[in-house]
């Protein structure tokens, strides 16, 4: 039992995590912008990036050195979105998810020009793991994404529920020319959406970062279950998407857990199918997916 | 001897363009007539590729094989199972947003990507799968079956030409562009949208799969790496962008220039000092996405922009 917590349950909840913070940016850009954001594996991994050109500067727990991240991925979101996908706003929304899939390629590029493509520590040394009730332990790193993440997740709830852009952002999601005719400021709502997806990708970045390593593919690897999430949670439901992440975390880290007998259930180098063929049930089933999202 | 050099080198040029372009073709097919999303050509290029060096090898020990086939009976192969695979993405995809068969397309990719790597008994894992034989090995010997497959695979390119060229015209053709450019009114005059859309997206896969099995039957050797995203996917989508979506001749010349500019740029960063040439590796992509996003807002119609065939009335 105590086997299955500390090397299931807690890894699992850490992906969940991390899954979580990306799912909600491209659920949101899903459900406002309304196209599938190929570009936001690479965002996160910009923001780990910044995180670890941070750790250079000034050598503190590279946690504290989020902001630096969060700074680097709105502001390239922000450009990206200013130069890169407003020109494509008034085509069919496929142009500016093929724009996305290039400046993907791009971020990534730009991240392998000035840091190299080599895999990277953020912090070198293994700490040692909590010890709780004699039985369990569990690793620093992995409470303080967990509990990062729910600490998000209220913020964001009385974000979306109590703050008057965060109300208009559902509006939009919900109905977007209903939304344009009541007066709603659109450009306004965009830009929200843009630096909330973003800071929450440098968050998850820095935690994929900091759980295995810092590498030009660490977002990339990730978009697959990411975009399952999202659907899973129902497009431009951002809370859906966080419900949605942990449970493709869970489904993925599980999958491997011996419940019969004494071998994996399914071999750990296929957890990345486990997340796409919760995606091809969904789309199959119930492509509006879990929470009643939209179907576009 | 330079000039035998430069020869060769235009040789294997031409071939590799003319791998490109059959991918061109098969994405102009997907994309340019149906207006079909497709992210993850790796894969379906992957898959033939495959097939065709398991179907065509001798026995070896290493992977499933010993079928020792001829090459175009390999190719067939590779067609099939690669309509197969794009078959089951599109019956799943095709009735929801073009950006959900994005989603599953780049995923299809990534499992078949895993598969390759992990599944050593069929494909060799990581370490590939060697001694995949040439179409007239009997008849050629040295370089010069560098020439004879370069015909063979440009052959193919004519072929796939023609037959792209009367699908475009023929009432299936045409009943495929108005699916994509409104497919309300498409399905109110009694188009069956969804099979349109899944047709096409076979015919794009089936190709994609006969130009993976051409690359791997010209190296001879197949390893996971010939499946990454980045040579194949990305590169054959800024050119099908550049050169003309819609237009067969655009996909072959947006093929041919952009590998062109592709290759020979690599001629001069290879001679950089060693820690630039790894570096210029990557301002030669950075330049690739950015030219995506040109294209994207200025050309969007490409050097050879789509031109409808005039509609020709029965004369009575």
């Amino acid at each position: 039992m105590s086997e299955f917590v500390n090397f299931y349950l807690f890894p699992a909840l850490t992906i969940g995590s991390i899954y979580a913070l990306g799912a909600v940016g491209i659920s949101m850009i899903f459900g406002i912008l309304r196209f599938a954001h190929f570009a936001h594996g690479d965002l996160m991994t910009l923001g780990a990036y910044g995180i670890m050109a941070a750790t250079a500067l000034m050598p503190v727990n590279p946690l504290l050195l989020v902001p630096f991240g969060m700074a680097l991925t709105i502001f390239s979101a922000l450009f990206v979105d200013r130069f890169f996908y407003r020109p494509l706003r008034d085509l069919p929304t496929i142009y500016t998810v093929i724009s996305s899939f290039g400046i993907a390629l791009v971020f990534r590029s730009m991240i392998q020009l000035i840091w190299g493509s080599e895999n990277q520590v953020l912090v070198a040394g293994v700490r040692p793991p909590l010890v709780l009730f004699d039985t369990i332990r569990v690793s620093v790193l992995h409470l303080q994404a967990i509990v990062t993440t729910a600490i998000i997740a209220v913020l964001l709830h009385y974000f979306l529920t109590a703050t008057k852009t965060g109300r208009s952002m559902r509006a939009v999601a919900d109905d977007p020319e209903l939304a344009e005719v009541s007066g709603l400021d659109t450009a306004k709502v965009v830009r929200w959406t843009w630096i909330i997806g973003a800071a929450l990708a440098a968050v998850a970045g820095a935690f994929a970062a900091l759980n295995t390593s810092a590498h030009p593919n660490l977002g990339w690897n990730l978009l697959l279950p990411m975009f399952a999430a999202a659907i899973l949670g129902g497009i431009g439901k951002p809370m859906g998407a966080m419900a949605g992440g942990f449970i493709i975390g869970m489904a993925e880290e599980l999958s491997s857990y011996h419940w019969i007998g004494d071998e994996a259930l399914i071999s750990p180098s296929y957890k990345t199918a486990i997340a796409f063929v919760i995606m091809i049930g969904l789309l199959i089933f119930r492509p509006q997916g879990l929470f009643k999202g939209r179907l576009l | 001897m330079e000039l035998t050099g430069l020869f060769f080198y235009i040789v294997s040029l031409l071939i590799l363009g003319g791998i490109y372009a059959l991918l061109c073709l098969a994405l102009n097919v997907q994309w340019g007539m149906g207006g079909l999303f497709n992210a993850g050509i790796a894969g379906f290029y992957g898959v033939g590729a495959y097939t065709s060096a398991i179907l065509t090898t001798a026995a070896s020990g290493r992977h499933l094989g010993g079928f020792s086939m001829p090459v175009p009976m390999g190719l067939v192969g590779a067609a099939i199972v690669a309509g197969v695979t794009g078959w089951a993405v599109a019956r799943i995809c095709v009735r929801l947003k073009s950006d959900y068969l994005a989603m599953a397309s780049i995923g299809i990719a990534e499992i078949l990507r895993l598969v390759f790597v992990n599944e050593s008994w069929l494909t060799n894992g990581s370490l590939g799968v060697s001694r995949i034989p040439r179409p007239f090995a009997d008849f050629t010997t040295g370089r010069m079956s560098d020439v004879a497959f370069l015909g063979f695979v440009w052959v193919i390119v004519l072929l796939v030409y023609v037959a792209t060229t009367r699908l475009y015209d023929s009432p299936w053709g045409r009943s495929l562009r108005a699916i994509r450019d409104n497919e309300t009114s498409a399905s109110a005059a009694g188009k069956n949208v969804e099979k349109f859309r899944v047709q096409t997206f076979v015919i794009g896969c089936a190709v994609m799969g006969i130009a993976g099995g051409l690359s791997a039957h010209y190296f001879r050797f197949l390893s996971p790496t010939a499946t990454d995203p980045l040579l194949t996917t990305f590169l054959v989508w800024v050119m099908l962008m550049a050169g003309g979506s819609g237009n067969n001749r655009g996909a072959i010349l947006g093929a041919l220039s952009i590998w062109t500019i592709w290759s020979v740029t690599e001629i001069f960063t290879n001679r950089l000092p060693p820690e630039w040439a790894t570096r210029s590796s990557f301002i030669r992509m950075l330049l690739v996405g950015l030219l995506l996003q040109v294209v994207l807002q200025r050309f969007r119609a490409g050097l050879l922009p789509e031109k409808s065939p005039p509609v020709r009335f029965r004369k009575d």
